[in-house]
């Protein structure tokens, strides 16, 4: 996968844990997934078009996601209920808006569309292309997440 | 600058935990006259029904995006006037060109602080 992508979605997923929960998450090196396992508690999935095809999904274990969404609301929540897996949704859709921001930037216009959640221990995430998928790694205090992307470039702007 | 505080802001956004970190965020800057709605459809309703001061809507969500509100709330004569704050995850420009087109008062992307969403607030109610 062009670096480009992988650091558009690193990036965009930093500033948005920060600026949204004031936590700033260790990214770990990007590796190759071949199955569909979630590596989670919790996913966020959304698809895309345009300059690429594809999806992403963001994987929260219990305990990251409780502490996310904890400090964004400003009380303590204490497992995984309607507001977790709303927020799953937004965050997912926000770190895609800023992926998508900085990758327009770059000539690539790329739409998404709205986010589905799942969850679950065991639960496995379907992306829309199928096959393999990279994973980019995050470490907090609280516990792990990761970005998983299943994507394919469809054209490029020349800029 | 003198900003009422007691201004009344709908809140439209269909993630609900969404609408309680903005409300969160108003609230820190002062704000606590706060009605909500989950999209466009009820948001035009509450507009219609009650008086409102100030929007600040969600652009993505389903029976009537935020795009559609504000063409429809500057399309109604008794409110086309009202200050639009669009806040929301897509920041492509052609949305945001689109938006202005509409005559949106102005644009976050998500996400932001409690300092930058009183920024856009002064600086709209500045302009009118």
């Amino acid at each position: 996968m062009d670096d480009r992508f992988i650091d558009a979605f690193s990036e965009g997923t930093l500033n948005v844990i920060k600026t949204m929960a004031n936590i700033s998450p260790m990214p770990g090196k990007p590796y190759l997934k071949k199955d569909g396992s979630a590596n989670g508690d919790v996913s966020g999935v959304i698809g895309f078009t345009g300059a690429v095809t594809g999806s992403m999904a963001l994987s929260f274990s219990e305990k990251s996601i409780l502490k996310i969404v904890s400090n964004m609301l400003g009380e303590e929540i204490q497992e995984i209920n309607g507001d977790i897996k709303d927020a799953v949704g937004e965050i997912t859709n926000i770190i895609s808006g800023a992926a998508r921001k900085e990758l327009e930037l770059k000539g690539f216009n790329i739409l998404a569309a709205i986010p589905t959640v799942v969850s679950g221990k065991d639960h496995s995430i379907a992306h829309v292309l199928g096959g393999p998928s990279i994973i980019i790694p995050f470490e907090m205090e609280a516990g792990p997440f990761v970005v998983d992307i299943c994507i394919s470039r469809v054209e490029q702007k020349e800029k | 600058m003198d900003i009422d505080k007691n201004m009344k802001i709908l809140l439209i956004d269909d993630f609900a935990t969404m609408r309680k970190v903005i409300k969160n965020l108003l609230k820190q800057t002062g704000y606590n006259n706060i009605s909500e709605a989950e999209d466009g459809l009820e948001a035009l309703k509450t507009l219609k029904s009650e008086k409102v001061d100030f929007i600040i809507s969600d652009w993505n969500m389903p029976n009537m995006t935020g795009f559609e509100l504000l063409k429809a709330v500057r399309a109604e004569s008794a409110i086309k006037g009202l200050p639009f704050l669009m806040v929301t995850a897509e920041g492509l420009q052609e949305n945001v060109v689109a938006a202005v087109k509409a005559g949106v008062s102005n644009y976050i992307v998500k996400p932001f602080t409690a300092e930058v969403l009183n920024e856009k607030i002064e600086k709209i109610i500045a302009k009118m």
